[in-house]
């Protein structure tokens, strides 16, 4: 799925029509014999607004309103509470520590993979983006199955005395499984299109690779890599599926925020979990407002 | 390079390895069993039902919406392009509590099914309705690049030719975006199969009637029954291998059929 799917992800918010580009004439001009007479045009756009209006920001403003319906004092209420303030605490924690190992992962996947030819490097390209081709429950159980206490590590990791399962390591694991695909997929068509050239004269003229790396590489693939890091960090703090089966939910300790939701949303305490829930709208909109941004300067390059 | 089979491994692929050899303590009798008890068939049936039904929507007003985007110059066009990318950007759990929360029969869109006799939350039609939100961005998505680049010269043909509107649409557009179509519906089918965090919410999780394979999965785990949960885990990644497959070859369809072109 992996190849389509990350491409329709990438290009939504890359490349669309420029915006504001006139694009057939204005309702009511002369119609031409590739044009639709005016009421079907209305009515395509009436359908497309409806749907997308319906489905998508009626939702999202249902969870503004129910966050604030008790009032704002409640509202910061609900976001100041000490569980609340530790699942933020945790899920800039396990995202803190997740998306760098994925950048580095990212670059040195890139690197190898657009630089070098070498057997099985299609089967490499499929592998990385097998994460996004499994259910997040499935990422999340595979650790489990792995270092659970039934698990296969699981007996070993309790005589020494180290908890993964339940705890942050195992949080770690399974956002930076569902996570590991963005970085690399974003830098691979990159750094193929750019060609090497750059690199071999820095090299030629002496440079060290490191050098070359900080010098010519990373400035040449700079704006690639924030998408991708834009990307990965937003998927890493919304992540629910996989992270909530390794996570054992213990309010204030082992609950991101989107378990907190679930948690609150469980405990019939609804205001609450809206509000919650609306940090992570917030937290959703600046990544699109970022990839909108970031899209534009890597077209310019 | 060698870092990064090393990581690739120690995240992914060991991992996952794992599954199978916990697989492999079954025998095939055991497992076959386990993967096909009535709970399990059940949750099957409303997995692929509702994943089914809400990729065929998506797939018929998808094109609406990406022709819409393309095509027309509108007030508010560009903010319904970015609108579109939200599923994609929102947590599942957020989608999830904003869906039933809208659906509910007090909530904005539920007031008014209730009078109609509409159910939508802790029904099958919930989770469709939650399925079609989530994979909303899936064929607008591939059908937009597939618009913008028809040329319009094709068309203009077709029409000075003598074909009318609704011909050149039928026999010039739409064999055009065929791929783009089914690769949108498999791209949207194969996330719904998946699908967690925005249908746990809405499902209501009824044993039989709204219970969706991942989470029956996550049930059994709770249980510590990793055998039960290892077998249904591995009919959902056999499909969605099946699924990778298929999306891969129509990607090489269409590009072929680009070619011709």
């Amino acid at each position: 799925m992996t190849d389509a799917l990350a491409m329709a992800a990438r290009r939504s918010a890359r490349v669309g029509p420029p915006l504001g580009a006139p694009i057939g004439p204005p309702i009511g001009a002369p119609i031409a014999a590739t044009d639709e007479p005016a009421w079907v045009r209305r009515t395509v756009i009436g359908v497309a607004i409806g749907f997308v209006g319906l489905f998508v920001l009626v939702p999202l403003a249902a969870v503004v309103v129910e966050a604030l319906r008790a009032g704002l004092a409640a509202y910061g209420r609900a976001i100041a509470e000490p569980a609340a303030l530790s699942a933020v605490k945790l899920t800039f924690l396990a995202s803190a520590i997740a998306v760098p190992l994925n950048v580095v992962f990212g670059v040195a996947a890139a690197w190898a993979i657009a630089r070098f030819r070498f057997p099985g490097r299609s089967i490499l390209i499929t592998l990385i983006d097998l994460p996004l081709a499994v259910s997040p429950v499935i990422a999340g159980m595979v650790y489990l199955l792995l270092f659970g206490r039934q698990g296969l590590l699981g007996p070993w990791l309790t005589d020494h005395g180290i908890k993964v399962v339940f705890a942050l390591p195992g949080i770690v694991l399974a956002t930076t499984f569902v996570t590991f695909p963005f970085v690399a997929r974003e830098l691979i068509p990159l750094m193929e299109s750019q060609g090497a050239e750059e690199e071999e004269a820095a090299i030629v003229l002496g440079a060290t690779g490191w050098q070359t790396f900080v010098r010519v590489t990373l400035p040449k693939i700079k704006w690639g890599l924030w998408y991708g890091i834009v990307l990965c960090t937003a998927r890493a703090m919304g992540e629910f599926g996989a992270v909530s089966v390794v996570s054992g939910h213990i309010r204030g300790r082992t609950a991101t925020l989107p378990l907190h939701v679930e948690i609150l949303y469980n405990e019939y305490e609804y205001q609450a979990a809206f509000a919650v829930a609306s940090l992570l709208v917030v937290l959703a909109l600046a990544s699109l407002v970022a990839r909108r941004v970031i899209a534009r300067r890597v077209e310019v390059i | 390079m060698g870092y990064t089979i090393v990581y690739l491994s120690l995240i992914v692929l060991i991992p996952l390895a794992t599954l199978v050899i916990k697989t492999a303590e079954l025998s095939p009798g055991e497992l076959w069993t386990l993967a096909t008890s009535p709970r399990a068939m059940a949750s099957y049936q409303v997995t692929f039902g509702a994943s089914l039904a809400a990729a065929l929507v998506n797939t018929a007003l998808g094109p609406i919406v990406a022709w819409a985007l393309v095509r027309y110059q509108f007030p508010g066009r560009a903010l319904l392009d970015a609108i579109v990318d939200i599923p994609f950007a929102l947590p599942t759990a957020v989608s999830g509590l904003a869906l039933t929360a809208v659906l509910a029969p007090t909530g904005w869109i539920g007031r008014w099914l209730t009078p109609l006799g509409i159910k939508a939350v802790f029904t099958p039609l919930g989770i469709t309705l939650a399925l079609i939100f989530i994979g909303l961005p899936f064929v607008v998505r591939t059908v937009q690049p597939v618009l913008e680049e028809l040329e319009p010269e094709v068309e203009e043909a077709a029409a000075v030719l003598g074909a009318t509107r609704w011909q050149i649409l039928g026999r010039v557009v739409l064999p055009a975006l065929t791929p783009a179509l089914l690769t949108g519906f498999a791209l949207a089918f194969a996330r719904a199969i998946g699908e967690y965090g925005s249908v746990v919410f809405i499902s209501g999780n009824k044993q039989f009637e709204t219970e969706i394979t991942p989470l029956l999965i996550m049930t059994r785990l709770e249980q510590f029954d990793y055998a039960g949960a290892t077998a249904l885990a591995l009919v959902m990644l056999v499909v969605s291998f099946a699924m990778l497959l298929a999306i891969n070859g129509l990607g090489a369809w269409a590009r072929r059929r680009a070619g011709h072109a």
